[in-house]
């Protein structure tokens, strides 16, 4: 794969004066793909950006596009181009001397770049804009032009550092599926950095968690979803209810863990003594009593505490006998959508469903 | 009733306190700025005719035409202070790049003290500093002479060169304040987006550095080339016998020869000097006076 891999990472090292941003790192990014780096902010993951950018250099390591090391190389002969989490345009030049200024730094004669431009242009929706003022365009406008501008000189791999933090949510939404388009209407490879697991799941094809300078897990948004490698990746990728407690692989079938309020789970998961054990909202079945849930190990009584309604997103906080507070999805088509607060409830789950993994460190 | 009667007085008292407070700036434009004009627009038009008796008349200005060792000097000041801007834009820009895009931490701050400190000291006693370095007994020529390049004390003191690097010096600070202050607030994201987007270090510099840099780089101008015209104390210091500056053409006629309808002539045609060359400058560059002033 390293031969036909559009981007590789091979022990990706950055040291600044003993503090180890990016600490062996190793990754492929195939021809086409769209793949995201998902960690909170300091994890690394805008220094890991730079470098292959050719704005930081790594203090070992190697990177490689289409197998070709970049050590060495600067920024400007990257065959990489970045969208900017500013965006950075140009605010003195149009919207065309925008898009235009990469290719007249390749050479392209003006005759040859005008039709590119108004090509480019009409692919990202904004025909005969050229010459606009960018101070007038609307935040979408923006950041079209912004990938505008990259994808004008055909890199082999564009990269994206949170271009959509700047955004409100409705236009965020809306251009994360038009990001998602664009990438496959250009079939370019792209890098994408956010903190945002939304937005990595929403576009990716795959994406890798980064914490403290390392990858804690590389995989499809639904591996990461429901298989999570670590303690850290199952309490920052989706939604989670997250426990502590002391965990007991030798009691099986399954690791049971028994809580600090008390209550005794049997989940998955290889741990031992202290550890964390975490819990999707969606995976939390609910019924009227506990009869109805006979065929979960995990099952129990309580009352609902709280119902925060937010449409298909609805979930209920119960309280529950030695139990520490719990929310779970609230299907809004089932017998139970009309439920309100202080009515009895019953709750459980399948051991699949609870990932128990060592508490410690994390 | 009372009401009424109280609007009229606050009225008053509004009308009273504004103009209080801009008395001083009238104070101030009308009794340094225009009075002095006035005197020196109508002192030029005056023409001797017997002792102690004057008329109306431009003798004063014709004789500027017709003498040529006025206008050459004139000339002459105009196009080295032409050429002193430049190279102080020129020597001054990289610094100011440096203070504003690459110094990190205190360096900033402690980089910008360095370039003031100089300043703490009057025109004179910095114009005298030079003189010590360059003069033919100075520690230029003694240096020279010690490593055995030149086998005589040599002069650097009293010639275009010497006058061109006094008024470089004393004008980079007043090119650097605003030219720091325009690049401030250029992104570094965009430079860094003008090398990611293939850019070599004279596009990047030429498309997005200086473009952005404009209002400093003309308000920079503007100030160290009217500093430059007006300045006596260096060309009387560093400038040779035979190269003379238009500020000392003014001062010997007002204080030597006491001729002052035409020392007022000669203030004139610098005031004309340094307003025709900034007007014709601010064209050039396409840039607004007033917008060049609120931007820097």
């Amino acid at each position: 794969m390293s031969q036909l891999a559009d981007l590789a990472l091979v022990g990706v090292t950055k040291d600044f004066a003993g503090h180890k941003a990016v600490n062996d790192v190793s990754f492929e990014v195939a021809p086409g793909e769209f793949f995201s780096i998902l960690g909170p902010s300091g994890c690394g993951k805008t220094t890991l950006m730079r470098m292959i950018a050719g704005f930081e250099h790594p203090t070992s390591g190697d990177i490689r596009i289409r197998g070709q090391s970049m050590l060495g190389v600067p920024a400007n002969r990257r065959p990489v181009n970045m969208v900017f989490q500013s965006l950075a345009l140009f605010p003195m030049m149009s919207v065309g001397e925008n898009i235009g200024y990469g290719l007249a730094c390749a050479g392209i004669s003006r005759a040859e770049a005008g039709p590119r431009i108004a090509r480019i242009l009409d692919k990202v929706g904004l025909g005969g804009f050229a010459d606009r003022p960018v101070t007038r365009l609307s935040g979408g406008q923006r950041q079209r032009v912004a990938i505008a501008r990259c994808l004008v000189l055909e890199p082999t791999l564009v990269l994206l550092d949170e271009p959509l933090g700047a955004l409100d949510l409705k236009l965020r939404e809306h251009m994360k599926l038009e990001l998602k388009q664009l990438q496959a209407a250009f079939n370019t490879t792209f890098v994408y950095i956010t903190h945002d697991q939304s937005e990595a799941l929403v576009m990716s094809n795959r994406v890798a968690v980064m914490n403290h300078g390392r990858f804690e897990q590389v995989g499809t948004p639904r591996e990461l979803y429901h298989h999570p490698a670590t303690s850290f990746v199952a309490g920052f990728v989706g939604d989670t209810n997250m426990w502590s407690g002391e965990a007991d692989g030798s009691r099986g079938p399954g690791t049971w863990i028994a809580l600090e309020t008390g209550a005794e789970l049997v989940g998955s998961g290889l741990a031992k003594g202290a550890a964390k054990a975490y819990l999707r909202p969606e995976a939390v079945a609910l019924a009227g009593s506990l009869a109805e849930l006979a065929g979960l190990p995990n099952r129990f009584a309580g009352k609902v505490s709280t119902v925060l309604f937010d449409g298909a997103a609805s979930t209920l906080v119960i309280r529950a006998d030695k139990f520490p507070m719990l929310r779970a999805t609230l299907p809004q088509a089932g017998p139970l959508a009309g439920i309100e607060p202080g009515a009895d409830i019953a709750f459980g789950f399948t051991p699949e469903a609870l990932k128990i993994f060592d508490g410690r460190g994390a | 009733m009372s009401a009424v009667a109280g609007t009229g007085e606050t009225a008053m008292g509004r009308r009273l306190a504004l103009f209080l407070l801009l008395a001083p700036a009238f104070l101030w434009i009308g009794l340094l700025v225009i009075l002095p004009h006035v005197e020196i627009a109508i002192l030029s038009f005056s023409q001797r005719v017997a002792a102690r008796v004057y008329t109306f008349g431009f003798a004063n200005y014709l004789e500027f035409l017709t003498e040529p060792v006025y206008w050459r000097t004139f000339a002459r000041t105009a196009l080295l202070s032409i050429l002193v801007t430049l190279v102080t834009l020129v020597i001054s820009f990289p610094v100011a790049l440096y203070i504003a895009k690459f110094a990190r931490g205190k360096s900033k701050p402690l980089l910008f003290l360095l370039c003031l400190i100089p300043f703490w000291a009057s025109e004179l006693v910095r114009t005298l500093g030079w003189m010590m370095l360059l003069r033919e007994t100075g520690i230029l020529s003694h240096l020279l002479q010690a490593i055995g390049i030149v086998g005589q004390p040599v002069e650097f003191l009293y010639n275009d060169g010497a006058l061109i690097l006094g008024l470089v010096y004393g004008g980079m600070l007043f090119m650097i304040v605003p030219l720091t202050n325009a690049l401030e607030s250029l992104e570094t994201a965009q430079i860094e987006a003008g090398y990611d987007l293939g850019g070599s270090h004279l596009t990047v510099l030429r498309r997005i550095i200086i473009p952005h840099a404009m209002p400093g780089i003309v308000a920079g101008s503007i100030v160290v080339f009217m500093l430059t015209v007006g300045n006596f104390v260096t060309p009387v210091m560093l400038g040779g016998k035979n190269g003379l500056w238009f500020t000392e053409q003014i001062y010997s006629q007002f204080i030597t020869r006491f001729n002052w309808p035409q020392g007022s002539a000669f203030g004139f045609m610098l005031l004309l000097l340094s307003t025709g060359i900034v007007w014709v400058g601010l064209r050039l560059t396409g840039q607004g006076f007033s917008e060049t002033l609120r931007r820097s």
